[in-house]
């Protein structure tokens, strides 16, 4: 693939996650009424159909728009005060995430697209994004880890929810568009 | 593009974008370690302060906390769970002292300005194949194609609503990154047409209100 093509991609993904962010509600079901969000579902297919690399660069690049103060987080938040905010860690592991659920991908290539992309989802998008974000709560709030971890566990069902909307959107995207997905080439 | 800039005239737009960064960092500095309530509100209300000497109703750009809330709100009452009600407080009104802090730099900053101030951290990003130039680029295309992609959710979304679609949205998503990878190939097109991502001049993101 050439550099134009990549570099391209990676802006428009990035688009693509800002622009999840940037709708009013999305109507995501789930236990407890905890508001959901598109954008961490962004995330996830940001791995799931670039790769780890090009899924890194384009979620990096949508935190450094972010810092530079568009207001493309969920809620129309940005700017350099969420870097000062509890979420923190959240957005920092962003990238991160959006890195290892395409590592994932790559190494269930062999597995049937849904349940790879599920699996992948679920660790990327929410374990190593947890990982990042309950130590960032810990730092700013002055809460102990045990009680940033339970403030927090009101999201997994929802972000569980969202893992499973990724797999199922990623299985639509590939029959649209064989070999889109940078896993799956023909 | 819509932008958290405030575009008027203060004494602290008229600083340095990366000066103003390098005081952000020496006040986080100075707030990070302090444990007194009271310390802690006087630098709450000396922030607040500078909010009012932004001019015509500074101060309500304070509004820019309400999303914080419900978090503090969190953060409070686990902490009163905890019996740690002292230093929830301290932490509560540090968290919204440096997020106001850190804002007053979006709000009185360009996103040209700012990409300009942070150019010296991204030189690194040369050795593994990133050049300034690119990444300008993707900032420019990212900001550009935001709202072009918010156009195109919306007009599937009224597409949806004409045939009867009621709730699962998330249904969008698969048509909305479709026509985003269509769109993509696109402009990897144009782009080559016209010399490629090397050759291109990428003008300043412009800002609007």
């Amino acid at each position: 693939m050439n550099k134009d093509r990549t570099l391209v991609q990676i802006a428009l993904y990035a688009a693509v996650i800002a622009a999840l962010g940037l709708l009013p509600k999305f109507n995501i079901p789930v236990a407890g009424g905890v508001p959901l969000t598109a954008q961490t579902l962004g995330l996830m297919l940001a791995g799931i159909m670039l790769g780890p690399v090009r899924g890194f660069l384009s979620v990096a690049l949508f935190i450094l728009v972010v810092a530079l103060g568009a207001p493309l987080l969920a809620g129309g938040r940005g700017g350099l005060g969420v870097f000062a905010g509890p979420t923190v860690g959240f957005i920092v592991g962003f990238p991160f995430a959006a890195l290892v659920t395409g590592l994932m991908m790559q190494q269930l290539k062999n597995v049937n697209l849904f349940a790879a992309a599920l699996i992948s989802s679920i660790v990327g998008g929410i374990l190593v994004l947890y990982a990042f974000g309950i130590p960032g709560m810990v730092a700013m709030t002055s809460l102990d880890f045990s009680g940033a971890a339970k403030a927090i566990l009101v999201f997994i069902p929802g972000d569980l929810v969202k893992a499973l909307i990724a797999a199922l959107i990623a299985q639509s995207v590939l029959r649209a568009m064989p070999g889109i997905i940078s896993s799956r080439q023909a | 593009m819509i932008t958290l800039y405030l575009a008027r005239s203060s004494w602290l737009h008229h600083l340095p974008a990366g000066f103003k960064l390098c005081l952000l960092a020496a006040s986080s500095m100075l707030i990070l370690p302090v444990t007194q309530l009271e310390l802690m509100l006087v630098f709450t209300l000396a922030t607040t302060l500078i909010y009012v000497t932004l001019g015509d109703r500074g101060w309500q750009h304070l509004n820019m906390v309400k999303p914080l809330l419900p978090f503090l709100a969190v953060i409070m009452l686990f902490h009163f769970w905890a019996g740690s009600s002292y230093e929830g407080g301290v932490s509560v009104l540090r968290l919204v002292t440096m997020f106001l802090l850190a804002n007053l730099i979006t709000l009185t900053t360009r996103m040209t300005d700012m990409m300009a101030a942070l150019q010296p951290v991204f030189w690194p990003l040369q050795w593994i194949g990133i050049s300034p130039r690119s990444l300008a680029l993707a900032v420019a295309l990212m900001v550009r194609f935001a709202p072009v992609l918010v156009l195109v959710m919306n007009n599937l979304d009224e597409a949806w609503k004409a045939r009867g679609g009621k709730k699962q949205k998330w249904r969008l998503i698969v048509p909305l990154i479709i026509q985003a990878i269509r769109l993509s190939d696109h402009v990897a097109e144009a782009l080559t047409a016209r010399g490629g991502s090397s050759k291109i001049s990428v003008r300043p993101i412009e800002v609007r209100r």
